[in-house]
């Protein structure tokens, strides 16, 4: 089994967002980066299914020279090998040219993603690089088991979810509870030290472009209703903020 | 400059995010001089399609068949070569992205998704993205001929007429995407409200004490038609189902009004419902940080508070 682990490098969900530079970047002191929250889902399953059915598990990210101890961080929860395409990962279709090309000659029977990053949440990328590559590709999945070549997937759908068989090579977007995330061991972190990190030159170009940035506008003061007058609330729901 | 709205049903009948991403299609094509016309994939109710027009669009393209994401994808490349659509819309949704995301790929044009306004079509063609979240918003300028939108709830106010769409039934060979999946068993709960359609939604946190406890939460939802939510934990212990949880890691939803009761307001889970118009928080410790995000807050008991709101919304 040949499985490519697809992992952004986010700011940490409690992150405060602010931006410099006149609103045209995003500004990073002060702000813990991490291993998608989705993509640590992911990784937790490709090592499960790397110690039961065997193989290996390669990383890859898009992103700068700053993602490296995310990368080493999913070295040491498992993962054999990684590489790290050298580019800003702005635009969705850029950054799944790139794992498209990656991957295209390599022979990866299982591509696994988040269901979205968490700073964009776009969603996409694992549908763009299914498209790219010419296989299936499915999201957000919760569960994965493998027989053969059968897959047996879980999707979630609006309302509950669907059960679904299909075929490797396959594309997935995942999220919980489709394992629990890994915390790596000493041992583990020690390992990932020297194991293989590739830095590979990009070679697809951004079809869109950032050009600032905003916060939203600050909320106003929240109005109080005594506990023994809740029913009044509705009211003001209907006459006042015009929701009912 | 002329847009293609991707269509959702449910039931047969054109669901309500997609209802706004028609408007938003049409006022889009208007601002530019072209023609909005929807893609229909499903099984539609007889005259239902030709509703489309109530929301802007001239003409409805129908094709009956399934959901496969990738079959869906096909079609939507096809009819973006045989219309020379330049925009393409859909109401954000897990299919949606899949069908856009597959589409972009094969059409090579750029993608925005979680769009908030309407395009600024001044100078090339820039719409503004919600990022991290809800936490931000992002101006984003699409450089290919053709554009693709996932549009989020609630960005732009729906104002129906009484025009109708022409329909027209295509055809479309999607044999090569049929085969790739096999549904072997689909679970949905039957007759509930859509979390992410809902106008409404009363959700519950860990402060409602167990499963067994929902009722006085589920009774409120019920008076004012909403749909339940949960945090994560609640889903975590089984106390409520995966797909009701909303926030970071759930889903995103952006109601007119959403109730929280016994919910602290973690940030993770303000990234799931900051959206929302109008929030109410309803908690028994003045300091829980979600009064700080709310519009209404009530400290207190849930359990006392609860009744009290279900009775004045029967009373209305
Ligand atoms: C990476 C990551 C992602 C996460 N994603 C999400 C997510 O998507 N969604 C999410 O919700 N959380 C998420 N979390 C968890 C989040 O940090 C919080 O732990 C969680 O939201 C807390 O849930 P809660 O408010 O139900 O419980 P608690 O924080 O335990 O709050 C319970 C509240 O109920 C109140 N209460 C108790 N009894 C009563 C009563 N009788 N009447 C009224 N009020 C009462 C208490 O005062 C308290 O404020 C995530 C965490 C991480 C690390
Ligand atoms: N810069 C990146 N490097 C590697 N994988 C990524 C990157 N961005 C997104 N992905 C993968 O694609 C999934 C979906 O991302 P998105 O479409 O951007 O929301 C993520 O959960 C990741 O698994």
């Amino acid at each position: 089994m040949k499985i490519l682990v697809c992992i952004s490098s986010v700011p940490d969900t409690t992150a405060r967002i602010a931006f410099e530079e006149g609103n045209t970047r995003l500004a990073k002191a002060g702000i813990q980066y991490i291993i998608g929250p989705y993509d640590d889902y992911a990784l937790a399953r490709a090592v499960e299914l790397k110690e039961t059915l065997g193989g290996t598990v390669t990383v890859l990210n898009v992103g700068q020279a700053d993602a490296e101890p995310q990368i080493r961080k999913a070295l040491a929860i498992g993962a054999d090998d990684a590489v790290r395409i050298d580019a800003e990962p702005s635009d969705s279709y850029f950054v799944a040219s790139e794992i498209a090309a990656y991957a295209r000659d390599k022979g990866f029977d299982l591509i696994l993603m988040g269901r979205e990053t968490t700073d964009y949440n776009s969603g996409v990328v694992h549908g763009m690089v299914g498209e790219m590559l010419g296989i299936p590709s499915f999201s957000p999945v919760m569960e994965l088991n493998l027989d053969g070549n059968k897959v047996l997937i879980s999707k979630e759908i609006e309302g509950g979810k669907e059960k679904l068989e299909t075929s490797l090579p396959v594309v997935l977007g995942c999220q919980e509870p489709i394992a629990e995330w890994k915390i790596p061991s000493m041992r583990g972190i020690m390992g990932a030290r020297t194991k293989p990190l590739a830095v590979v030159a990009p070679s697809s170009e951004a079809l869109t472009d950032i050009s600032s940035y905003a916060l939203p506008p600050a909320k106003g003061a929240v109005k109080m209703i005594p506990a023994e007058e809740a029913g009044s609330l509705i009211r003001l729901l209907q006459t006042e903020a015009k929701v009912l | 400059m002329n847009v293609l709205i991707l269509a959702e049903l449910a039931d047969g009948s054109i669901k309500k995010n997609t209802q706004e991403a028609i408007f938003y299609g049409a006022q889009v094509a208007a601002q530019a001089g072209g023609s909005a016309t929807v893609l229909a994939i499903g099984e539609a109710l007889e005259g239902e399609l030709a509703r489309a027009g109530n929301f802007g669009a001239a003409k409805v393209l129908y094709v009956k068949k399934g959901e496969n994401s990738m079959a869906y994808a096909r079609v939507v490349t096809e009819v973006v070569k045989s219309t020379g659509a330049t925009v393409v819309v859909a109401a954000k949704s897990a299919l949606a992205d899949a069908v856009l995301a597959r589409a972009a790929a094969a059409l090579k044009a750029g993608f925005a998704g979680n769009v908030t306004a309407l395009p600024d079509t001044s100078a090339g063609f820039t719409v503004t993205r919600s990022i991290f979240s809800g936490k931000a918003f992002a101006q984003t300028t699409i450089t290919t001929p053709v554009r693709l939108l996932a549009i989020k709830k609630n960005v732009i106010e729906v104002v129906p007429t009484q025009e109708t769409a022409s329909v027209e039934t295509l055809t479309v060979d999607t044999s090569a995407e049929d085969g790739t999946a096999r549904v072997v068993s689909v679970e949905k709960a039957s007759g509930a409200v859509s979390l992410p359609e809902a106008d409404i939604v009363v959700s519950g946190g860990r402060g409602m004490k167990g499963p067994e406890h929902w009722q006085p939460l589920l009774d409120l939802a019920d008076a004012l038609g909403a749909a339940t939510a949960c945090s994560k934990p609640v889903s975590d212990l089984d106390w409520r189902p995966h797909h009701e949880h909303v926030g970071q890691t759930g889903v995103k939803v952006a109601p007119n009004l959403y109730i929280a009761c016994g919910i602290s307001g973690a940030i993770q889970h303000l990234a799931g419902v900051n959206s929302s118009k109008v929030i109410v928080v309803i908690n028994k410790d003045p300091e829980a940080p979600f009064f700080k995000a709310a519009d209404y807050g009530i400290v207190g008991d849930v359990f006392e508070v609860l009744p009290k709101l279900t009775a004045a919304v029967k009373a209305l």
